[in-house]
């Protein structure tokens, strides 16, 4: 369906101006392959800075990448990146060509402009507001919308006028449980009825988790992992996630607690480690028994997640992967 | 596009409607005749068909109609600093010109700096920001001509300007004592100064490096109109008098001001719209070209 050969985007290094300091050159993408088959709901996941947003540029034909290739089913999108767009519906980050207008009016006009005459346009427009729960926003302006709801609207612009291919750059950022719910369930119901194959930008682990079929781990521009959810986990299954969040600050005065400082990622008040099963009942019985327990305000032991796998990888960022 | 079978499989069955996939075929047919084998031209069958195409017509109506409704949330009161800068100058000058040609020309001068205003630098602030703000990805991943793009939303400002042009002109016969005989002919002046200045802040918008930029050469472009336009060039020096005639405005304000005579000469009139005209095909023909060059980075 979508094939991705050694894709490689450097963006030049920025002479600082005033206010603005000079950035080096930037590899936002490194000799990336990637394989995605029909029908399946494929994730590209990575912190902020991974890479993501530049990589999906390049497969919709915004961005023209330094090297490498991009076929999407037969057609080259490097060579005729006009041909993206009879393609695929791109969600973007950014929504400011239609802020200005009502939900209505915003779903209808792409409609339009994906090449469909007036009326199928609103009916298309009318089923998909409805599907989305928007009906009620139908005349409002999209920028006197809440940050879900915007999101929300945007993704039913991109529903308009069906595609066989939709690349969502974040689709759900701001979304609240119900909105986010009534996107899985648009996008499960497209695949089932029509086989629409999903690209999915996400840093977010739980999302991660649920929806995809396969993920690509990005960091600093490269592939570094790509499998099932429940494959990659696989990697780390030896191991268990150990969060620590302390009152204050950690108690080093306790040895044991001391021990354990240079294996874990701190974040704040929180500290995290990744240990083999009993190891973690260890620091468990350390931190909730004698000195340690006064200065600890919560603990979690969990199964890990993707953010492990990142981790474990590799990952360079400590924070940009999100949990929610 | 009507077919039956559009519902199920619409990218399949409406790509046979349109009237531009020749592309397609064309390629595979050149790439057998070069390559024995036509290995290409097997690889090009298996592609899956395109969606379809958006036509320039329907399109350039669905971008100007969404522009047109943008007015009621964001430009209204834009709008009415455009009016009252116009009329508040034309009650200005009413102390420094005496009746006659000059009166003429600043009335012709503020009606069409509305126009500057709005086409011009409001536009040129719009695709700026849309350009800044990564808004043009949104066009250019749609199957859309960039001709649609960039005359929609220059329609769409030039039409925000009639309201206010109107308005000015109006006042300023009667503040002047003006003849109103043939204010129809901002019937025409309206459109084709628009379209000249409407290309020119398209053009500049999308071109400018940062939108900082697009908003400063759209401001400095009206500031231009304004003081080339409603000043009565007699009394400007010969090197301003060259600069306001290389001012597509200026030929807006030399139209209009010429119908307020007597007995216009009509030649003199057309000769300056046609101006306007030319001027509006090739800034919005680079405006295009600047969109083009903008959406693909
Ligand atoms: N237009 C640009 N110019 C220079 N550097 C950029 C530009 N866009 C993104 N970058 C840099 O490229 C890297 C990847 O960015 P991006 O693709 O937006 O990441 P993600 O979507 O994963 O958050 C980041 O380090 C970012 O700072
Ligand atoms: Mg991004």
């Amino acid at each position: 369906m979508c094939a991705v050969r050694g894709l490689t985007k450097t963006y030049p290094a920025q002479r600082g101006r005033r206010g603005v300091p000079a950035t080096p050159e930037v590899r936002a993408t490194d000799d990336v392959t990637l394989d995605i088959r029909r029908g399946e709901i494929f994730g590209l996941l990575g912190p902020n800075g991974a890479g993501k947003s530049t990589l999906v540029r390049q497969l919709t034909g915004l961005m023209r990448p330094d090297r490498g290739s991009v076929e999407i089913l037969g057609h080259d999108v490097v060579r005729h990146p006009e041909r993206a767009a009879r393609i695929l519906a791109y969600l973007g980050q950014e929504s400011s060509a239609l802020d200005e207008l009502t939900v209505s009016l915003a779903a209808e006009t792409t409609g339009r402009l994906r090449g469909l005459e007036v009326r199928r346009a609103r009916a298309e427009r009318d089923a998909v507001l409805d599907e989305l729960g928007l009906t009620a926003l139908a005349a409002r302006p999209i920028k006197k919308l809440s940050g879900g709801q915007r999101r929300l609207a945007c993704f039913a612009a991109a529903l308009v006028g069906e595609r066989p291919l939709l690349v969502l750059d974040e689709p759900t950022t701001g979304m609240d449980p119900v909105a986010r719910r009534a996107v899985w369930a648009a996008v499960d119901r497209r695949r089932a009825e029509r086989g629409t194959t999903v690209l999915l930008v996400t840093h977010n682990v739980i999302e991660a988790e649920t929806v995809l079929d396969r993920v690509a781990v990005l960091d600093r521009g490269r592939v570094i992992a790509c499998d099932t959810p429940s494959g990659l986990k696989e990697k780390v299954a030896g191991e268990v996630r150990v969060d620590l969040v302390w009152r204050e600050r950690a108690p080093l005065h306790v040895p044991e607690v001391a021990a354990l400082r240079d294996r874990v990622v701190e974040s704040g008040r929180r500290w995290t480690l990744r240990l083999a099963p009993e190891e973690a009942r260890a620091v468990v019985a350390t931190v909730t028994g004698g000195a340690a327990f006064a200065a600890l305000d919560d603990f979690t032991l969990a199964t890990p997640s993707l953010e492990d796998v990142y981790l474990a990888l590799g990952g360079a960022a400590r924070q940009g992967l999100v949990r929610a | 596009m009507s077919t039956s079978a559009a519902a199920s499989v619409p990218v399949r069955a409406t790509a046979s409607n349109d009237p531009n996939e020749g592309e397609q075929r064309d390629v595979s047919v050149v790439s057998a005749d070069v390559l024995p084998g036509g290995a290409l031209a097997v690889q090009e069958q298996d592609a899956a068909e395109l969606g379809p195409r958006a036509r320039l017509w329907p399109s350039l109506v669905a971008v100007y109609r969404a522009q047109l409704s943008r007015a009621r949330v964001a430009r209204i009161p834009l709008l009415f600093v455009a009016t009252f800068q116009s009329v508040g100058i034309m009650i200005l000058m009413r102390g420094v010109v005496d009746g006659g040609g000059e009166a003429r020309a600043v009335v012709a001068g503020s009606a069409v700096l509305v126009v500057a205003f709005v086409a011009l630098n409001l536009l040129a602030q719009y695709f700026g920001q849309l350009r800044a703000s990564g808004g043009l990805d949104h066009y250019a991943t749609l199957p859309v001509p960039p001709a649609a793009v960039v005359l929609g939303a220059a329609g769409a400002y030039a039409s925000f300007t009639v309201p206010g042009t109107v308005v000015t002109a109006v006042f300023g016969c009667l503040l002047f004592g003006l003849p109103m005989t043939h204010l129809w002919v901002l019937a025409a002046v309206i459109p084709l100064a628009g379209a000249a200045l409407a290309g020119l802040g398209a053009a500049l918008g999308l071109l400018a490096p940062r939108p900082e930029f697009a908003t400063l050469l759209g401001q400095l472009g009206m500031s231009a109109a304004l003081l080339l336009g409603v000043l009565p060039a007699e009394r400007m020096p010969e090197a301003v008098r060259l600069v306001r005639d290389l001012l597509p405005s200026t030929y807006g304000v030399e139209a209009f001001a010429r119908t307020f005579g007597e007995s216009p000469d009509w030649a003199f009139v057309l000769g300056d719209l046609a101006v306007c005209a030319g001027v509006g095909v090739i800034s919005l023909a680079v405006a295009t070209w600047a969109y083009r060059r903008a959406a693909v980075r």
